[in-house]
């Protein structure tokens, strides 16, 4: 029972895994021109945001983050079913899944 | 072994993959390893013992979500030049502004890292599990999660009415 209690490494490195994954997400946004790829590191982000509330949930054993992660799971698979519907509209219109390819909505 | 080198090799292996989605240049690779960062977070949630979530986003994230952009990603069928190029400034800005953000959390939480050392244990242990969170869904958080469904069927006609979209050329 003693070492079901134990949780493992300690609060500080689950935050930096937390951080560094969102910022891997960041960069790749930055980075990547592919629209399918910006989605997936947008789920990135998502997922580090999750893993940090399950992280201060556990520590200081509140169960009502982890129904919050469980609300940003929904609402992640709702935003991924549109932003791959708009790809695929988007796709059709132009043959190409360049991000630049917005430019022309002139926003 | 002990748990503590288990964690700390499970984030090391979170990262590099994740590293991997944004550096590799196929995207049906990048699917594939943003499928095997979701499995090492839920292995995290085991080890952080919140069950119910570990399942959750191994169902949801890892089954549906990723094969619906692998389905995507088959169903358009790109090639290689398809691949748009990224210019080396670009690439540059993005990883000091990316860095920069990474630097500015860590120093922020730095105080975080002092106090928390303490904190190696789960004070609730029955916290993650399925009856505790089920209770609380069911009876303090019950509007949202009927609301959410209201999310699904708009999200659903929304992808249908979008996708079955008749042709017209942007020009």
């Amino acid at each position: 029972m003693e070492q079901l209690n134990n949780i493992g490494a300690s609060l500080d490195f689950y935050i930096f895994v937390s951080i560094a994954l969102f910022s891997i997400g960041a960069i790749g946004v930055l980075t990547r021109k592919n629209m399918i790829v910006l989605l997936m590191c947008i789920e990135l982000m998502l997922n580090a945001v999750n893993l940090l509330l399950v992280t201060f949930s556990t520590f200081f054993g509140n169960g009502e983050a982890q129904i919050f992660v469980f609300f940003i799971i929904v609402v992640a698979a709702a935003e991924a079913t549109i932003g791959l519907s708009i790809l695929i509209m988007a796709y059709r219109n132009s043959k190409s899944i360049d991000i630049e390819m917005f430019n022309k909505l002139n926003g | 072994m002990s748990l503590q080198m288990i964690s700390v090799i499970l984030g090391s292996l979170t990262i590099a993959s994740a590293l991997m989605v944004i550096l590799s240049k196929h995207p049906i690779r990048s699917v594939i390893y943003l499928v095997i960062t979701f499995f090492f977070i839920s292995a995290m949630y085991i080890l952080m013992n919140a069950q119910f979530l570990a399942i959750v986003n191994m169902i949801v994230y890892a089954g549906a979500i990723m094969v619906l952009f692998l389905f995507v990603l088959m169903l358009l069928n790109l090639n290689k030049e398809m691949e748009p190029e990224t210019t080396r400034m670009s690439l540059f800005s993005a990883i000091i502004a990316g860095g920069t953000l990474f630097l500015v959390m860590i120093t922020a939480l730095r105080d975080t890292f002092q106090y928390g050392k303490g904190y190696s244990a789960v004070k609730v242990p029955e916290a993650g599990l399925v009856e505790n969170l089920g209770n609380l869904l069911f009876s303090k958080y019950l509007v949202p999660f009927e609301i959410s469904s209201i999310l699904f069927i708009a999200a659903m006609v929304g992808a249908v009415l979008l996708a079955k979209r008749e042709k017209q050329v942007i020009d």
